[in-house]
């Protein structure tokens, strides 16, 4: 369905005007409603394999005989004593709280040092700003990184730092780079051209141009990438205390489910995570309004 | 004579303005980098962070993983192990954003404000997905381990509840920015809800819609490693076993080919992108 109605009035909401020349005539001699354009077809043929794709990857998934119906009524069994019979029994609320804290401190951190690193290395891959070979690398590095999962960096850097808040930090930070660079590159791009060209052409050398007239034009665009990826690297945090050990309240997480297999417990937990993350979606959402 | 003078007034305020607005600024940018200074210190110190010892952390890091994550040969026997699990989880990507982005979908137009009816409902839909976008996965995989145990659909069904919330809100935001004009002029007409989906809403939105469901892809690779760790599922619980096991030289293997997918997927979804906007 979705793929024939893809291509069905393409021309509402533009201009009408661009596609009169344009007009296509099926061999009846009938006005073509279908838009035969680059963009529908590979619309379509994305959409085909991604559905062969799904096709094939049910059927080849190894189920290892699991009694599916069983599975699922203790799956909603547990869903309702995580979410409506939540209980404290091997935390206090005010330890709990403190992990909570400490997670948050561990996301701001790795979102400091992100951004501390991305805005030297967008600057040195913003193409109004670097030159061409050195932002190819810079992207290149920055790809590289990103494509490796925060959990492997976490775990890699505790091989030689230990398990604890050093590793979490630098590996969280990791991605966070990646990310951010990428982000400022995009709005130092955005910048108006005049504005870099008037600073170059009255004799400013790269700094006076950065301070004078990036950061002023960008600093609000980069203040709200960045709090979106601290909101990120919040959630990270949790799932690193999870999976990596790195302490805060993900750990507690942890040890409620898998150890002590306390449902009513990870309820609790899981509700002091939910509040904190809308807390931190609604902040988030209330600067990006201001920014835009 | 009082309008020069007028004007002579409002030119020497502009003047005496422009000294004012850099202090202002420079005053403004000070008292923000003096409060992200005072988190940074004051969650260095609740955690045990130390920025030296991070840093000096990093070329040793480098250092060992130039030694050690490097893979042999006995690395490379068991490739045929290591991509069977990469193409799982490739597949496994695959199939939970498909089927979550369908869902989102539907979830979307009744989430939207362009195309959502009444009130209540469309508020009900943006709370759902805002609880399964921030149940942490985490919690969704331990939960379900419970019952499925080290099953792949463990994961599925982890990744598939977060990709759903997530995609959900995405898709409601591209619904109401690119449909609003033109579901207008279809109600005008008077076409009723299913022309106004197909002929407006789906035409116009598909390629944000896309977009989305691309990085999705993308971003699960990533999250499956995760939820494979704390399950024994998929590429994540390859990469946990060695490590665990001290043979780093299979385990960088499982990283580099992680690293191979996932540029993969980026370029092609780079590619589509291009194609479609």
């Amino acid at each position: 369905m979705m793929n024939e109605a893809a291509g069905n009035g393409v021309f509402l909401g533009m201009d009408p005007a661009r596609y009169l020349g344009k007009m296509e005539k099926s061999r009846k001699g009938s006005i073509r409603i279908k838009s035969k354009s680059r963009s529908n077809v590979t619309v379509r043929l994305v959409w085909i394999v991604l559905i062969l794709l799904t096709v094939l990857a049910f059927a080849t998934f190894r189920y290892k005989q699991i009694d599916l119906t069983e599975a699922v009524q203790s799956t909603f069994h547990n869903i309702g004593t995580v979410f409506f019979q939540p209980e404290l029994t091997y935390d206090t609320f005010g330890g709990a709280l403190y992990q909570l804290l400490i997670t948050f401190c561990l996301g701001a951190l790795s979102t400091g040092i992100g951004a501390a690193a991305a805005l030297f290395l967008s600057l040195l891959c913003a193409k109004n700003m670097a030159n061409s070979k050195v932002a190819a690398v810079v992207k290149g590095f920055v790809a590289v990184i990103r494509a490796v999962p925060t959990v492997l960096w976490v775990l890699i850097f505790a091989v030689s730092a230990g398990l604890g808040s050093v590793a979490a930090v630098i590996g969280l930070s990791f991605h966070s780079i990646s990310y951010l660079t990428k982000c400022y590159a995009e709005s130092i791009e955005e910048m108006e051209a005049g504005t870099i060209e008037a600073l170059k052409a009255s004799g400013a050398n790269f700094w006076q141009i950065v301070f004078q007239a990036v950061w002023p034009a960008t600093a609000s665009y980069m203040v709200a990438w960045t709090f979106m990826r601290f909101e990120i690297n919040f959630t990270n945090a949790v799932a690193m205390g999870a999976a990596a050990g790195a302490g805060g309240i993900g750990y507690n997480v942890f040890m409620a489910g898998s150890f002590y297999l306390d449902l009513h417990e990870m309820g609790f937990l899981t509700y002091m995570i939910v509040i904190a993350v809308i807390l931190l979606e609604t902040v988030s959402t209330k600067i990006k309004a201001k920014v835009k | 004579m009082e309008k020069a003078q007028d004007q002579m007034e409002k030119q020497q305020g502009c003047a005496k303005g422009t000294p004012d607005f850099f202090r202002k600024r420079r005053r403004t940018d000070l008292l923000f980098a003096a409060c992200v200074l005072g988190l940074f210190v004051f969650s260095s110190a609740l955690t045990g962070f130390s920025l030296a010892d991070g840093i000096s952390s990093i070329p040793r890091a480098l250092v060992w993983m130039g030694q050690n994550l490097i893979p042999d040969e006995q690395a490379l026997t068991r490739l045929p192990k290591v991509l069977s699990r990469l193409y799982e989880t490739a597949m496994l990507s695959v199939a939970v954003t498909v089927l979550a982005a369908v869902l989102a979908f539907l979830f979307s137009l009744a989430g939207s404000k362009t195309t959502g009816r009444g009130r209540l409902f469309p508020r009900l839909v943006r709370i759902v997905a805002a609880f399964f976008r921030n149940v942490p996965d985490v919690v969704w995989s331990i939960l379900l381990m419970f019952s499925f145990g080290q099953n792949i659909l463990t994961g599925f069904f982890a990744l598939f509840f977060t990709t759903f919330g997530l995609l959900t809100r995405a898709f409601i935001e591209t619904v109401d920015e690119v449909s609003a004009s033109c579901v207008e002029a279809l109600t005008s007409t008077g076409a009723s809800f299913f022309p106004i989906v197909f002929q407006g809403v789906i035409p116009s939105a598909m390629s944000g819609l896309m977009t989305w469901i691309l990085y999705m892809i993308e971003t699960n690779i990533r999250s499956s490693t995760l939820i494979g760790i704390l399950t024994g599922t998929g590429i994540g619980y390859l990469f946990d076993l060695y490590y665990k096991r001290l043979e780093y030289p299979t385990a960088s293997l499982v990283v580099l080919s992680i690293v191979v997918l996932v540029l993969l997927i980026e370029t092609i979804s780079n590619r589509v992108r291009r194609a479609i906007l």
